[in-house]
């Protein structure tokens, strides 16, 4: 791709490295804004996987079935509460086989019997008034609200999705002082051109317009060469993510649909690159008798 | 045409290089425009083609008031004026077609039109053979009519010339003023920019004269004869 500009461009030394800088921008921030949208997208599934869920857990030596089912009885009555259950032994066993590996069922290992509890939707409780109320009919009953640690781990989840788009900002404020700085050393290398353009009648919008189909051409070799890179990348990434059996966290990996999210990337350095060109030539000729 | 009024000018904080400038040129006339070297010539030319702001004073072209004139507008008005440079100021990695092109180009003519004037203006000024040439491959000679063709290709109204003859033989010399006066015969206003005495006794126009930055307007000698009949 090549256009006749009236400015000889090719042998600048300033504008070598723009395609350079818009690449390392398309390549940072397409990893970042991968980022972002996918711990963006695992927040939406923890949010709806593991809300509406308590587990109540009464000790072995405690965990007769009287007791349960009185257990389990006042749970039903409490408000907000939908369904109760006391898990079977086969299934508490399941439950902590990835940490204890399979147990087999004749060894007497005194596992405490665990209660599933169902909430209605959107329902908050007292975790320490419930495990007053329970410990009252069987003593060192544990209340385990999974909310509380899975909305920490939400909050730092968001923390990175804005740190991710943060550094998104920082990096296209880094390249377009970096776009300023060339295009102005290119104003300087061709004013005597430049001026001669301007006596001749030329507009603003004209000489700009040179410089902003130049800074189009770097732009599009640098969205091509970061692109390439940031795709390499986050395929490698997922590959290797696609190997690891993430057991306790949802995986935090792009989905089909935010691919093509990462093609306004390149797009948008393009245009950053074009307008910041583009407004910076304006500037300087406005100052032009 | 072209009109000072009372114009100054100084660069910087420098001493002001023009006082008190007053003439104006008449539609179709021709003018040379003479001095010592450093006494302003080129400054005065470059006020003549917008290039400068006067400190003070007043210019008026092609019936505009220049300090009133939207910036907007001077682009037009700048397309109404050829300059031919003293250095030519041709564009070293265009052709000669090319650089003829320009001012068409800015202009925003459409190609085929530029096309087929630029090819003919250049072979009318004997550079048919050397189209797709590089400014740096051809004479000095051959550059000056390369300078002198994008001057005239969009028919300007008025022309200023500095020093053409400077760097140039006096045989191309006295080619060049035939040349133009062939255009003012035309129409075209032209200033010509010279320290070359010889030149100006021999085709007798009237002088605009630099000394210690004021002007002085001396009639051409045939206007002179024709006073004195
Ligand atoms: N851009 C400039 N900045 C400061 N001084 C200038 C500039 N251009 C010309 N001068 C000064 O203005 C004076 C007139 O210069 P110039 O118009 O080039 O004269 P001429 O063309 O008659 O030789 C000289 O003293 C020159 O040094
Ligand atoms: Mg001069």
């Amino acid at each position: 791709m090549r256009f006749r500009a009236d400015l000889p461009f090719e042998r600048d030394q300033a504008t070598r490295f723009v395609p350079w800088i818009v690449a390392l921008m398309v390549f940072l921030g397409a990893l970042a804004l991968a980022a972002a949208t996918a711990v963006g997208g695992a927040i939406d599934r923890w949010d709806t996987s593991l809300t509406g869920r308590i587990t109540v857990q009464v000790p072995a030596d405690q965990a007769q079935p009287k007791a349960l089912a009185r257990l389990v009885d006042t749970l039903v009555e409490t408000p907000g509460i939908a369904k109760a259950e006391a898990l079977s032994a086969e299934a508490t066993r399941a439950l902590v086989e990835p940490w204890l590996g399979a147990l087999d069922a004749d060894l007497e290992l005194p596992l405490p019997a665990v209660i599933d509890v169902e909430t209605d939707a959107g329902a908050t409780f007292d975790v320490n008034l419930l495990t007053g109320r329970l410990a009252k009919i069987t003593p060192g009953v544990i209340v385990d609200d999974h909310r509380v640690w899975l909305l920490q781990l939400i909050r730092v989840a968001r923390t990175v999705e804005w740190i991710s788009f943060a550094i998104l900002g920082l990096i296209g404020l880094t390249a377009i002082a970096a776009i300023i700085f060339a295009t102005r050393s290119g104003l300087a290398v061709h004013a005597a051109i430049i001026n001669l353009l301007h006596v001749m009648g030329a507009r603003d919008a004209y000489i700009a317009g040179q410089f902003q189909m130049q800074a189009m051409m770097l732009g599009i070799r640098g969205g091509i060469i970061g692109s390439v890179a940031a795709i390499i990348v986050l395929a490698l990434l997922t590959a290797m993510s696609a190997g690891i059996d993430v057991a306790l966290l949802p995986s935090a990996t792009l989905s089909p649909t935010q691919w093509p999210l990462l093609v306004t990337v390149p797009i948008a350095a393009v245009i950053i690159t074009m307008a910041t060109a583009r407004l910076t030539v304006l500037r300087a000729l406005a100052g032009m008798p | 045409m072209l009109r000072f009024e009372n114009v100054g000018m100084r660069y910087g904080i420098g001493p002001e290089i023009l006082r008190d400038i007053n003439f104006a040129l008449e539609p179709g006339s021709i003018h040379f425009l003479t001095g010592p070297s450093g006494a302003g010539k080129t400054t005065l030319l470059k006020l003549m083609y917008l290039a400068l702001r006067p400190t003070r004073g007043l210019v008026h072209l092609l019936g505009h008031d220049i300090s009133l004139t939207p910036r907007s507008e001077l682009p037009e008005l700048r397309r109404q004026i050829g300059v031919v440079f003293q250095e030519f100021r041709l564009i070293d990695h265009l052709s000669a077609v090319e650089n003829v092109a320009l001012p068409l180009r800015v202009a925003n003519v459409k190609q085929s039109t530029i096309d087929a004037h630029v090819r003919e203006l250049l072979v009318w000024v004997g550079l048919g053979d050397h189209l797709d040439a590089k400014p740096p491959t051809l004479s000095g000679g051959q550059q000056q009519r390369v300078a002198i063709a994008r001057a005239i290709i969009n028919r300007p109204r008025l022309l200023l010339a500095d020093e053409p003859t400077g760097n140039v033989d006096d045989r191309i010399a006295l080619r060049l003023m035939y040349l133009f006066e062939e255009l003012n015969k035309t129409g075209t206003t032209i200033v010509i920019a010279t320290h070359n005495e010889a030149l100006l006794q021999k085709f007798g126009h009237p002088v605009l004269r630099l000394n210690d930055g004021e002007l002085d307007v001396v009639a051409g000698r045939t206007e002179r004869l024709e006073a004195v009949s």
